[in-house]
């Protein structure tokens, strides 16, 4: 019986060079090569010297390979009077990032963990609505929202004044910007890690009150050495989500620190000057260097990071 | 629900203690204050006060002089507004349709046990971990009249080859469609792959036993049965549109022109650089209730009918 069906069944027999196969592969190559023409024209235009470009075209491969628009771009690319390149951008963006980084992780993952495991009245309300406000368009909160930074500011000010302290500012500063990026990562980020802590043995949690652990008891030493793949993800959807961002960049920040991504922005698209595309590109490709390489080394991980937004909780 | 599991009496018992575990729970409400707050006072106070601050006629700072539905009036009257509109009809129809014919022609074929699937897929996806900002710049390169398609192109040999998008009032919106499908498409494929993978094996044997071809089982009986994912991704896609800002910004900040305005640049003009808040809350306002036509249909058959998420 079983050698008998053995054809038809399990996974269809094809020969390697069959017509379908030969269009599907042709077609998925095409669209693969379209996909990755914009990394290979970013990556040759910024290879080549200023007179190359204007002999060729965008897809012509460098005769000549200069690294010298990837040091300007880097070091001595203009915007406005700052003429130190894309540096001062990155590392704004790095000290942008680090602290957004931990802060909307310890915030989300302790949200996710009390929604899944002690809820409380309204616990299920408030998640609704921070999941509804996910897609609430953020141009509708953003003036309001300079004013809850300002206040936040002179709030911090009268506190700190009483402990003798100088004055705090939080709008038009780094930490602004953090606070913002913490709020607007809030919504998937609590549902990423919601989702994890339910879909963890209930027992686990059982055996761990029967023994007397609290609501830190049981996050610290048991939920948080489980959940360390999920961390990993949220980090993945973070670094890029915040490397990326521009709208709260150009809002909340002041031109010294304005992120890499505005940066870039007002270097390529600055009206003053002779274009130099090569150093464009270069710093295009710099700007696109750290979520590149985050997403290339994370492989599934990132793809498990855009799906959990998607799956429903 | 901690205790069960243990005998019945004390179950009971538990519930009927039940305000000693309010105390208890203290614990976990005040570490969702930051959540709590952030729900009462950016996503609820922030919109809320958005709204309200759209019938005044704030200029460079909120006051509270009302002034009815004028400044919406004055909106529907502007031009520029007008075209952006316009213009998110236009790019948001058409980046709906593809996204999601190509998101699934790829989804498709990558589920046809290919090898190299895992290439295909980390190249096709590679554009969503980039910004808007990088994207756009690269297109408005590629684009560039002078060096890129249009040039190579005439150097083909038809020298009379036009493809100009982003300096060409009529077609610009196409240019930064070809951006936004690039950068998007990965993503809507990702999304119908894992609802294809998540599709019993014994459908397709069903589907070989009746005689239908591959492509009509997809097209005629996983389309529909997707229709979550589906469903998902009208949703991510939608939300998507309607905020579409910095790809603008980057590839033509809205030239040339007017004629690749969008709703979310006027509202940012108007609140940041000309000083008229009142005109950009009652343009936000309108984004919010675009975002929620799509969204509260959505919200209502995905979450109506069960009162737990």
């Amino acid at each position: 019986m079983a050698d008998l069906t053995a054809g038809p069944r399990g996974p269809k027999p094809r020969r390697a060079f069959s017509t379908p196969n030969i269009v599907l592969y042709g077609t998925l190559i095409i669209v693969a090569a379209y996909y990755a023409l914009p990394l290979y024209v970013m990556i040759v235009t910024s290879l080549k010297t200023m007179p190359e470009i204007r002999l060729g075209n965008v897809f012509s491969p460098p005769i000549e390979i200069t690294f010298e628009p990837w040091v300007k771009a880097w070091s001595t690319a203009c915007t406005g009077i700052n003429c130190d390149g894309l540096s001062r951008g990155f590392w704004n963006s790095v000290q942008i990032l680090i602290p957004s980084l931990i802060l909307s992780i310890a915030i989300s993952s302790v949200n996710g963990y009390a929604l899944a495991n002690w809820k409380y009245r309204g616990s299920e309300f408030f998640f609704a609505v921070l999941m509804l406000g996910a897609f609430i368009p953020y141009q509708v909160m953003l003036y309001p929202i300079v004013l809850v930074l300002k206040n936040l500011g002179d709030g911090l000010t009268v506190i700190s004044n009483v402990l003798g302290f100088g004055d705090v500012q939080i709008y038009g500063t780094l930490s602004g910007l953090v606070v913002v990026h913490t709020i607007f990562g809030m919504p998937i980020l609590t549902l990423l890690f919601r989702n994890y802590f339910s879909s963890l043995p209930e027992e686990l949690f059982k055996a761990a009150r029967v023994d007397g652990a609290g609501f830190w008891g049981i996050f610290f030493k048991i939920m948080l050495p489980m959940a360390l793949p999920i961390f990993v993800v949220a980090m993945i959807l973070q670094v890029t989500g915040i490397w990326n961002d521009f709208l709260f960049g150009v809002i909340y920040t002041k031109p010294d620190i304005y992120p890499m991504t505005v940066q870039l922005n007002n270097i390529v698209n600055s009206v003053q000057g002779v274009k130099e595309y090569n150093v464009n590109m270069a710093a295009t490709l710099l700007t696109g260097l750290v979520p590149l390489t985050i997403y290339f080394i994370s492989g599934k991980l990132f793809v498990r990071g855009i799906a959990a937004g998607a799956v429903k909780g | 629900m901690a205790e069960a599991g243990l005998t019945k009496p004390l179950a009971t018992e538990g519930r009927a203690v039940r305000p000693v575990r309010l105390l208890r729970n203290a614990t976990s409400k005040v570490a969702s204050i930051p959540m709590i707050a952030t729900v009462l006072v950016i996503f609820i106070g922030c919109s809320l006060w958005t709204v309200v601050y759209s019938f005044t006629d704030s200029k460079l700072l909120p006051r509270e002089r009302w002034v009815g539905l004028d400044q919406y009036e004055r909106l529907w009257t502007t031009d520029r507004w007008l075209v952006s509109i316009g213009n998110l009809a236009v790019f948001g129809l058409l980046s709906m349709v593809f996204s999601l014919v190509i998101g699934f022609a790829l989804a498709a074929m990558l589920d046809r046990k290919i090898r190299f699937e895992n290439a295909f897929r980390t190249i096709i996806l590679y554009p969503f971990a980039l910004s808007f900002i990088v994207t756009g710049l690269v297109w408005q390169w590629i684009l560039n009249p002078d060096f890129g398609v249009q040039k190579v192109v005439r150097d083909l040999g038809w020298t009379s080859f036009t493809f100009d998008p982003l300096y060409t009032d009529s077609i610009v919106i196409y240019g930064i469609l070809i951006a936004a499908l690039w950068q998007g498409t990965g993503l809507v494929m990702c999304l119908m792959l894992a609802g294809i993978r998540g599709i019993d094996e014994d459908i397709w044997k069903a589907s070989r036993v009746e005689g239908i071809g591959v492509w009509k089982t997809y097209v005629v009986i996983i389309i529909p049965m997707i229709r979550p994912v589906i469903v998902t991704a009208v949703v991510i896609i939608a939300s998507g549109i309607v905020k579409v800002y910095d790809l603008v910004v980057a590839q033509t900040s809205g030239g040339p022109g007017n004629s690749s305005q969008m709703p979310a640049l006027y509202v940012m003009d108007k609140m940041f650089l000309s000083q008229n808040l009142a005109q950009g809350f009652a343009a936000s306002t309108m984004m919010l209730v675009t975002v929620a036509i799509v969204l509260i249909p959505w919200a209502y058959l995905e979450f109506g009918g069960k009162s737990r998420g």
